[in-house]
C-alpha cells in the first residue's frame, strides 16, 4: 500500500480564521452605528452609502483586472467593501454622489493599489481619501445635515433624497448646521467662552448620536459597543483604543482643569467628532498600525496627542484624520525600533549572559 | 505573595484543538503482530550514523547489537526481534524527501527469541558512569522527538552540575497521547527511570511537568512519585508549545537559556517521559531500546490507538492494523500535526523519533488558498521565540535572506504556531525551512569558494617560490661559474 502525496511543512492543522472572516466581523461591529446613522440622516445618507461602497468595489475590481488577475476571489475577501464602508461612515451624510465616488477612487486606487494592494499600503485608505476630500472640497465636506430621521414628516422622502444626492441640496441654511466641534471653533473666534457656548448642548443626545456629524460617527455609544465587542472577539487588541482614548482624556482633563473657559472637557472630546470611530475602527487597521503591543501603545498615544493638538490649536475643528495619517507615516519607524525580544537574547539581539552561580 | 510577582511567564503559543480523546482513553495495544520484515535505519538519532557489525545472512537474536555507536555523539542500533539479516542497503527514509539512507533489513523468524540480558540488581550501588554507559549501550535517545543520545546528555549533566532535572510530560501536540497513556499505565516504571537518570547525572531534584489537560496521567505520576520527596510532579497550563524544552524551562525554573547555549549550561536538563521509561527497562532488565509506543490517529483512521511496535515496522503495516482508509487520507504526518513532517507514502519505517503517525483527511487540514499578508501580527503574538514571522517571510519572498537572518531566522524553532493562526494561510514555516536550508547551502558554497581560493593562492605562492628558488639557483650557478672562470684565468695568469 503506497500512496503518493505532496509533502508540505507544518502546521498541518489551523485555526478557523480567514481574512474574509475578520472583515465580516469588523463589518458586524460597525453595523449598529451604521444603521443608526442611516436612520437619523434618512434616504440621502442611504444613497451616499450605497454609492460609496459600490464604487469602492468597482474600483477594486478595476485595479485587479488591470493587474491581470481574476477579480472575484479577491473581492470575496471583503476588504474593499470594508474600505468603502468606513469611508462612507466618515462622510457628511448628505454629500453629493460624486464625493462618494471620488472618495472611493482615492481610497482604493491611490490609497491601496498604487502601493501594491491589500497589506501593502502605508496609509489607511479611508482616512487618506477623507482628508484628500476635505482639503479639495471644503464646502461639501463641511455641510452637515440636520438630524432628520427616516419616516419623519420633515425628513426628505425618497424622491427628495434623489435630488439631494444627484443635483445638490437646496435651501441649505434651513437644513444644515455646524457640528459641535465646528460650532465651538466658530464661537471661540467670536470671543465667546465655553460655558456660554455650551449652554444648549445636550451631552446625552450626542452620546447616543442624535446630533449633526458624519454619517456613522455620531453615536459614540454604538461605536464604543462595537469596538469592545471586536476586542472581545480577539479581532483587534485593546492597546491602540485604550492608549488613544486615555491620552486624549488626560490631556483634555489637564487643560480643562487649568482653564475651563477655553479648553473642552474630556467628556466632550471623547463624545464628539470621529473619536470613537477612529479609536476602534480606523487606528486599529492592521496594515497601517504597529505590530507589537508596545508599539501599538505608542501609536495610540501619538494619535491621541495629535487629535488633541489639532482640535485645540489647529485651524480645523476635527483632527482625527490628520492624526491617523501622521501616525501611519510613523508606523514603520515604530516597528523598526520597538521589536519583541527574541528568546535567549537581549533587546539588541545579543545572547543573554549565562548567570553566574 | 512573592511567588505571585515572580510567576514565570509563557510567551506566545496557541490553544490548538486537542483531538486527543480518540486515543487517550484507550489502553496501549501491546499485541501488534510481529511484522515479517523490519527496516532498521542506521541513523535514528542526532549525530553520526551507527556502523553495522553484522553481515547479510547472519542470524540474530532479539536485543542483539546490530550496529555500534560511532563517535562521541551517536547511538547503537539493536535487533527488535530475532531473525535473519536480509540486506544492508539504502532504502527510503521516513522523511518528506523519502531519500534513501542506510538500513538493515531483518526478516523475523517469529520466535522473538531474546539474547541473554544483563539486568542490574541494585543500580544505585554502582557509579553514575556505569549508568551512563548502560544507557548509551542500550541505544536510548530522546524519545520526545529530538533524538539526542541520552547518555551524552547524562554525561553533560554530570559535568555541568545540574541542579534540576525536568521531565517533559507536556505532550502539547494535538492528536498525540502516547506519553499520556505511558504515564497513566506505567507511572512506576517512569518514576524509576527518573530516579536512575538522577543517579546517572548526580542530580538531586527532578520536576515532572504535565499539561493540565491530562489529570489522570498527573494523578498516576503523582501517586508513583509520592515515596520520593525529591521528585515533584506539577501541572502546567495547556498551551502549545508548552513542551518546547526552553519554554518549559522558563516556566518551571524562571530561567532562560541564552541563545546558542545548551540548557545544561544554566544548570537544567530536560528529558522526555518516554526516555525515562526506556532507561528503566535498560537498567533494570538490561533491555535495549527495541520499540516504542506510537499514537496512530487522524480522521482517516477507523481504529485510532496507542500501539507498541518494534522499531523498523513499516507505516503501511501499522495502517493496515489500525484500519486506515486510503482514499480518505489526504496527508500522512509523522509526529504531531503542528511540527510533524508529512510523508509522501507509507513504505517507510517507524524509528525511535516516531511519536505518532497521523492519517489526516482533507477536512482536517488547513489547506486553503494563500492570500496576501494583512499584517494582522497574529503570528508575532503567538511566536514563543519572540520573532516577527511575517517580516521574515516578506524578506524571504524577495530573497533577502540576510535580512531574514538578522530578524532571527536562526532562532525559529519551526513550532508552527504562526502557520496555525495565519488568516491568510501563508505557509510561514515552509518559508523558514526553505530559507534556513538555502542559507546553509550558501554558506557551504562560500566556504568551498574560500577553500578553493586559499588552495589556489597557496599553489601560486608555492610555484612562485619554486620559480624564485630556480632563479636564485641559476644566479648562484652563474656566479659560481664566473668565480670558477675568474679563478681559472687568475691561475692561468699566475702560471
Amino acid at each position: 500500500m503506497i500512496i503518493h502525496l505532496k509533502t508540505v511543512s507544518g502546521a498541518h492543522v489551523g485555526a478557523q480564521i480567514s481574512v474574509s472572516n475578520i472583515m465580516r466581523q469588523v463589518m458586524l461591529a460597525l453595523l449598529p452605528a451604521t444603521v443608526f446613522g442611516l436612520f437619523i440622516f434618512g434616504w440621502p445618507a442611504f444613497n451616499l452609502f450605497i454609492i460609496t461602497v459600490g464604487s469602492a468595489i468597482f474600483f477594486e475590481a478595476f485595479c485587479i483586472k488591470l493587474g491581470g488577475k481574476l477579480a472575484k476571489p479577491v473581492l470575496m475577501d471583503g476588504s474593499a467593501l470594508l474600505t468603502g464602508w468606513l469611508l462612507a461612515m466618515t462622510l457628511p451624510p448628505w454629500a453629493p454622489w460624486w464625493i462618494g465616488v471620488t472618495g472611493s477612487g482615492l481610497a482604493i486606487i491611490l490609497g491601496k493599489h498604487v502601493y501594491g494592494g491589500l497589506g501593502q499600503n502605508l496609509f489607511n485608505p479611508a482616512m487618506l481619501a477623507r482628508v484628500a476630500l476635505l482639503i479639495s472640497f471644503p464646502i461639501e465636506m463641511t455641510t452637515w445635515a440636520n438630524v432628520s430621521p427616516l419616516f419623519f414628516s420633515q425628513s426628505p422622502g425618497l424622491s427628495d433624497s434623489w435630488h439631494i444626492t444627484f443635483t445638490g441640496l437646496e435651501n441649505v441654511d434651513a437644513r444644515t448646521g455646524a457640528t459641535t466641534l465646528g460650532f465651538i471653533k466658530t464661537e471661540f473666534s467670536q470671543n465667546r467662552l465655553l460655558p456660554d457656548i455650551l449652554k444648549d448642548l445636550s451631552g446625552f443626545l450626542s452620546f447616543i448620536g442624535w446630533t449633526r456629524g458624519s454619517m456613522g460617527e455620531t453615536s459614540s455609544l454604538l461605536l464604543f459597543a462595537g469596538g469592545v465587542w471586536l476586542i472581545r472577539q480577539g479581532i483587534i487588541q485593546w492597546h491602540i483604543p485604550a492608549s488613544l482614548l486615555l491620552t486624549v482624556t488626560i490631556l483634555a482633563s489637564l487643560f480643562h482643569l487649568i482653564d475651563g473657559q477655553h479648553y473642552l472637557s474630556p467628556l466632550l472630546h471623547l463624545n464628539s467628532g470621529a473619536m470613537m470611530c477612529v479609536a476602534f475602527f480606523i487606528a486599529t487597521d492592521y496594515v497601517t498600525s504597529p505590530n507589537t503591543a508596545t508599539g501599538q501603545l505608542v501609536f495610540g498615544a501619538g494619535c491621541g496627542l495629535l487629535i488633541f493638538v489639532i482640535r485645540t490649536w489647529g485651524a480645523y475643528p476635527e483632527g482625527a484624520g490628520f492624526a491617523v495619517l501622521l501616525m501611519n507615516a510613523a508606523t514603520p519607524l515604530i516597528d523598526h525600533y520597538i521589536r519583541p525580544r527574541i528568546y535567549g537574547r537581549d533587546r539588541k539581539g545579543k545572547p543573554l549572559e549565562i548567570p553566574k552561580t | 505573595m512573592l511567588s505571585l510577582f515572580k510567576k514565570p511567564r509563557i510567551v506566545g503559543g496557541v490553544h490548538a484543538e486537542p483531538h486527543k480523546s480518540a486515543t487517550a482513553t484507550k489502553a496501549i495495544i501491546t499485541h501488534f503482530p510481529l511484522p515479517k520484515k523490519l527496516y532498521i535505519p542506521l541513523q535514528q538519532h542526532v549525530g553520526k550514523p551507527a556502523e553495522p557489525l553484522i553481515r547479510v545472512g547472519d542470524h540474530v537474536l532479539k536485543g542483539q547489537l546490530l550496529a555500534y555507536s560511532q563517535g562521541v555523539i551517536s547511538a547503537p542500533v539493536h535487533a527488535p526481534s530475532s531473525g535473519l539479516i536480509l540486506d544492508v542497503n539504502d532504502y527510503p527514509a521516513p522523511h518528506p524527501s523519502a531519500l534513501p539512507i542506510r538500513m538493515i533489513v531483518l526478516e523475523t523468524d517469529g520466535k522473538d527469541e531474546w539474547i541473554t540480558t544483563q539486568p542490574m540488581d541494585d543500580p544505585f550501588q554502582s557509579s553514575a558512569e556505569i549508568i551512563s554507559l548502560r544507557v548509551g549501550a542500550a541505544g536510548i535517545v530522546g524519545l520526545g522527538g529530538a533524538t539526542f543520545p541520552t547518555a551524552v546528555k547524562l554525561n553533560m549533566g554530570r559535568e555541568n552540575h545540574i541542579d534540576t532535572l525536568i521531565i517533559n510530560g507536556a505532550e502539547c501536540e494535538p492528536y498525540l497521547s502516547c506519553d499520556d497513556r505511558l504515564m497513566q499505565e506505567r507511572a512506576d516504571q517512569i518514576i524509576d527511570g527518573v530516579r536512575l537518570m538522577l543517579h546517572g547525572m548526580e542530580t538531586d531534584n527532578a520536576v515532572v511537568a504535565i499539561e493540565d489537560n491530562k489529570p489522570q496521567a498527573f494523578l498516576a505520576m503523582h501517586t508513583a512519585a509520592l515515596p520520593y520527596s525529591f521528585i515533584k510532579v506539577i501541572q502546567i497550563p495547556t498551551r502549545y508549545p508548552m513542551g518546547w524544552d526552553r519554554q518549559l524551562i522558563r516556566y518551571v525554573t524562571g530561567k532562560e537559556v541564552p541563545a546558542g547555549c545548551r540548557s545544561s549550561e544554566i544548570g537544567v536538563t530536560i528529558h522526555n517521559v518516554g526516555t525515562a521509561h526506556a532507561v528503566h527497562h535498560a537498567i533494570r532488565y538490561g533491555r535495549p531500546l527495541l520499540g516504542r509506543v506510537i499514537t496512530v490517529a487522524g480522521g482517516a483512521v477507523k481504529k485510532p490507538m496507542n500501539v507498541e511496535v518494534p522499531l523498523g515496522t513499516l507505516i503501511s503495516e501499522l495502517f493496515d492494523f489500525c484500519g486506515v482508509e486510503i482514499e480518505k487520507t489526504a496527508r500522512i504526518v509523522m509526529g504531531g500535526p503542528m511540527m510533524g513532517e508529512s510523508l509522501p507514502h507509507t513504505g517507510l519505517p517507524t524509528v525511535k523519533a516516531t511519536s505518532g503517525i497521523l492519517a489526516l483527511t482533507q477536512d482536517e487540514l488547513k489547506d486553503t488558498e494563500e492570500q496576501p499578508c494583512i499584517r494582522c501580527a497574529s503570528c508575532l503574538s503567538v511566536c514563543p521565540a519572540g520573532l516577527r514571522p511575517f517580516d521574515m517571510a516578506n524578506n524571504i519572498r524577495i530573497n533577502q535572506l540576510d535580512a531574514a537572518v538578522d530578524l532571527g531566522l536562526k532562532d525559529c524553532i519551526s513550532c508552527g504556531c504562526c502557520s496555525y493562526v495565519c488568516p491568510s494561510n501563508i505557509p510561514l514555516v515552509q518559508y523558514f525551512k526553505y530559507a534556513s536550508g538555502e542559507v546553509m547551502a550558501r554558506q557551504q558554497a562560500q566556504h568551498k569558494a574560500e577553500q578553493t581560493r586559499r588552495l589556489m593562492e597557496s599553489r601560486n605562492a608555492r610555484m612562485e617560490r619554486i620559480a624564485q628558488q630556480q632563479r636564485d639557483e641559476e644566479i648562484a650557478r652563474l656566479a659560481a661559474k664566473a668565480e670558477r672562470e675568474k679563478l681559472k684565468s687568475e691561475q692561468e695568469t699566475v702560471a
